[in-house]
C-alpha cells in the first residue's frame, strides 16, 4: 500500500478554538488512479499536503494512521520526509503561473531536482533535464529550456511540472487540480499526458479535482469529499449507482445531450451530510 | 536585444534629464539664498566700486539663463568655484573629504549587508517564534537609538574606559602625512603603502564609527529583508520547491532569496545614499573630516561653493545608486526586459 490514511483531522486555530477543516478522511492508495472531488473548501487539498506533510506549520495533524509505504508521517524526522518528497511521491501543484519560481530558468528548475536525487554533474543533469522535458512532450526542449515561466504557456508550464515531479522517478504521483488553470482542450491533454506516464511507470495516482465527470474517467475509483469529510467512495464505473444525495446533486447538476433536461438542477446541500 | 536596447536608452536619457533639472535645482539654490556671494567675497566693508566691479566679475549682473549656462559649462569643466572658508577650490576640497566618507559609507554598507540580511531572512524562517522576536528588538534599538547616543556612550565606554579603541579621527598623528594619498581611502592607500601598522591603525579608527552606522542601517535592511522574505515564503514555488525534496536551506536561499533580491537592491542602494550623504552626526562626534562635516560647516558660513557643489554631488550619487539599481533588475529578474 502506498498511501494510508485513517481517520486523519486537520484543524487550524482561530480566536474562538481550533477550526476542523478536515474531519476524519480515510484512504488507501495502491498502484491505482484514485480521484478526490468534491467542492471548494471541501479539504482535498489539505488531505493531499497532509500525505508529503507540506501543511502551513500553524496547521494541527492528527491521525490514527498517516503511513506512505509503512513510513509514519507524523512521526518521521525532516530527514525522512526529504526522501519521500519529490523521490518517492511527486506532488503536482494548480496553476504553473505561480508554481514555478520566476527567477529560475525551466531546465535549471528540471535539472536542479534531477541532480538532488540522482547526483551527476550539471551538465548531466541539464542534458536529463531536457530528456524529461522530451518525455512530456515539449517540442523544443532546448529551447523551452532556457527559457523563464513567464515565458511559456500555461500548458507547457504544467507540463513542465510534471516534468520536475517525474524527474526522481517516484512510486506516487499526487495531482492537485493540475488542469483547472488551464483551457479546455489543454486539459484533456494534460490529463492524458499525466495518465500515460503513470501507467507507463506503475505509479499511484491521486487526482484531485472539482470535476466529477473528468476525473471518473481518468481514475479506477472516486472519493467524494463534503465539509472535510468522505461522504462516498466507489468505483468510477459505478458513478452512475451512486447513491449520496451530495453526489447525486453533483451528477445533476452536469448538462447532458443524451437526457436533455428543461432547467438544469440546482446543487442542493443539507447540513445533516456534515455531521453524519 | 532591440527592446533591450531601447529600455537602456531610455533610462540613460532619464538619468541625463534629471542630472540637468539636479544642476538648475542647486544653481537656483545658490541664487536664492541670502547671502551675497561678493559680500562673502570683498568682505562688509569693501568701497561700492569694488563691490559692483567684483559682481561684474563673477558674472552676477548677467541674466539668470546666461548665468546658468556659464554655471554648467564650469560644472562640467569639473570647476566648482573656490571656497571662501578654505580658500581652495570646491573640487579639491571635496575630492579631499569624500573619500572619508565613502570609507565609512561602503564599510558600514558592506557589515549592515552581511549582517542585516541573513538576519532578516531567518527572522522571516522563524517568524513569530523567539529569534525572531530577539531580532526584532535587537532592530528596534539600533532604529530608535540616536546616532549621537551611541557614539557619544562608545567613546565613553570603548575608547575611554576600556581603551579598545582609538579616539576620534581617521589615524594616529604617528602616521600623519606618512601616506600618499591615491585613492583617498586610507585602508586601501595604507595597503598599497605596504605599511600594515598603518592599515591596521586605519581599520582601528573606523572600527566604532562604522560599527554604529552599521548598526543603524542594519536595523531597516533587516527590517525589509524579513518583511521581503514572509511574502516570498508564501509563494507556490516555495511548495513546489518543498515537495520535490528540497533541503529547507535550499528552499529559502535558493528559491525564496532570489525572488526578494530585486527589492533588496533598491533596499541596499538606497540605505548607501542615505550613508554618503554624510553623517553629519557620527562624522562631527568622531572628528571625521568627511563630507557630511564639511558641508555643515560651509552653511554655518554662508560659504555657498561648496554647499551647492555637495548638493549637486549628493544628487548625483542617487541618481547614480537608482540607475545601478536599476541595471542590476535587469540581471536578477528575468521579468525584466
Ligand atoms: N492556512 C490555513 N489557515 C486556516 N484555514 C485554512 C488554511 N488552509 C485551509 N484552511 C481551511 O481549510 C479548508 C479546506 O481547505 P482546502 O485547501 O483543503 O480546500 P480544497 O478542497 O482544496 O478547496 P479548493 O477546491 O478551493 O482548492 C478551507 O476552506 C479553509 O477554511
Ligand atoms: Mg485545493
Amino acid at each position: 500500500m502506498l498511501a494510508e490514511i485513517d481517520n486523519l483531522r486537520i484543524s487550524f486555530p482561530t480566536p474562538s478554538g481550533f477550526y476542523e477543516a478536515v474531519r476524519g478522511v480515510s484512504l488507501k492508495l495502491g498502484q491505482e488512479k484514485l480521484g478526490i472531488v468534491g467542492e471548494s473548501g471541501s479539504g482535498k487539498s489539505l488531505t493531499a499536503r497532509a500525505l508529503m506533510r507540506l501543511l502551513p506549520s500553524q496547521a494541527r495533524i492528527e491521525a490514527d494512521t498517516l503511513r506512505f509505504d509503512g513510513i509514519d508521517i507524523l512521526s518521521a524526522s525532516e530527514q525522512q520526509m526529504r526522501a519521500v518528497r519529490g523521490k518517492r511521491a511527486g506532488f503536482i501543484l494548480q496553476d504553473p503561473k505561480y508554481s514555478l519560481n520566476p527567477v529560475k530558468s525551466i531546465g535549471a528548475l528540471v535539472a536542479e531536482v534531477w541532480r538532488l536525487h540522482k547526483g551527476g554533474s550539471r551538465r548531466e543533469a541539464m542534458e536529463a533535464a531536457i530528456n524529461l522535458l522530451e518525455q512530456v512532450k515539449i517540442r523544443d526542449p532546448h529551447r523551452v529550456a532556457k527559457s523563464y515561466p513567464h515565458e511559456i504557456s500555461g500548458g507547457m508550464g504544467q507540463r513542465v511540472m510534471i516534468a520536475m515531479m517525474l524527474a526522481p522517478d517516484p512510486e506516487m504521483l499526487i495531482a492537485d487540480e493540475p488542469t483547472s488553470a488551464l483551457d479546455a482542450t489543454v486539459q484533456a491533454e494534460i490529463l492524458r499526458l499525466i495518465e500515460e506516464l503513470v501507467s507507463e511507470r506503475g505509479m499511484g495516482l491521486l487526482l484531485i479535482s472539482h470535476d466529477l465527470p473528468l476525473v471518473s474517467h481518468f481514475c479506477d475509483r472516486v472519493m467524494v469529499m463534503y465539509a472535510g469529510r468522505v461522504v462516498e467512495e466507489l468505483a468510477a464505473s459505478e458513478l452512475s449507482s451512486a447513491h449520496h444525495p451530495y453526489t447525486r446533486g453533483l451528477l445533476d447538476c452536469i448538462p447532458s445531450l443524451s437526457r436533455p433536461q428543461e432547467r438544469l438542477s440546482v446543487l442542493n446541500r443539507d447540513p445533516a451530510w456534515a455531521n453524519p | 536585444m532591440t527592446s533591450r536596447v531601447k529600455s537602456l536608452t531610455k533610462i540613460l536619457s532619464s538619468v541625463v534629464l534629471t542630472l540637468l533639472g539636479l544642476s538648475i535645482v542647486t544653481f537656483l539654490i545658490g541664487r536664492v539664498m541670502p547671502v551675497d556671494p561678493v559680500i562673502a567675497a570683498v568682505g562688509d566693508n569693501a568701497p561700492e566700486e569694488v563691490i559692483v566691479r567684483v559682481r561684474a566679475e563673477m558674472g552676477l549682473d548677467q541674466p539668470l539663463v546666461v548665468q546658468y549656462l556659464h554655471y554648467l559649462g564650469q560644472v562640467l569643466h569639473g570647476d566648482f568655484g573656490m571656497s571662501v572658508l578654505t580658500k581652495n577650490p570646491v573640487a579639491v576640497d571635496i575630492a579631499r573629504v569624500f573619500p572619508a566618507t565613502l570609507e565609512l559609507a561602503t564599510g558600514a554598507l558592506l557589515l549592515a549587508a552581511l549582517i542585516g540580511i541573513p538576519l532578516g531572512v531567518w527572522a522571516a524562517v522563524r517568524q513569530g517564534r523567539l529569534v525572531d522576536q530577539i531580532i526584532r528588538i535587537v532592530c528596534l534599538a539600533g532604529h530608535s537609538v540616536p546616532v549621537f547616543v551611541l557614539s557619544l556612550l562608545s567613546l565613553l565606554i570603548v575608547y575611554a574606559k576600556l581603551g579598545l579603541a582609538p579616539g576620534p579621527g581617521r589615524q594616529d598623528i604617528l602616521y600623519d602625512g606618512m601616506i600618499t594619498p591615491v585613492t583617498g581611502l586610507l585602508s586601501i592607500d595604507t595597503l598599497l603603502a605596504g605599511d600594515l601598522g598603518a592599515f591596521c591603525d586605519a581599520l582601528a579608527h573606523m572600527a566604532q564609527p562604522v560599527i554604529i552606522l552599521a548598526y543603524f542601517s542594519m536595523a531597516y535592511i533587516t527590517r525589509m529583508t524579513r518583511a521581503f522574505m514572509i511574502d516570498a515564503l508564501k509563494g507556490e514555488y516555495v511548495i513546489t520547491a518543498r515537495a520535490a525534496g528540497l533541503t529547507g536551506t535550499r528552499v529559502v536561499w535558493g528559491h525564496a532569496f532570489p525572488n526578494v533580491a530585486v527589492q533588496l537592491v533598491t533596499v541596499l542602494a538606497l540605505t548607501y545614499a542615505g550613508l554618503l550623504e554624510g553623517a553629519v552626526v557620527s562624522e562631527t562626534v568622531f572628528s571625521w573630516p568627511g563630507l557630511g562635516r564639511y558641508l555643515t560647516n560651509a552653511l554655518m558660513n554662508g560659504d555657498m561653493n561648496p554647499v551647492v557643489s555637495a548638493t549637486l554631488l549628493i544628487g548625483t550619487i542617487y541618481v547614480g545608486l537608482n540607475l545601478l539599481a536599476d541595471l542590476l533588475y535587469r540581471l536578477l529578474d528575468p521579468r525584466v526586459t
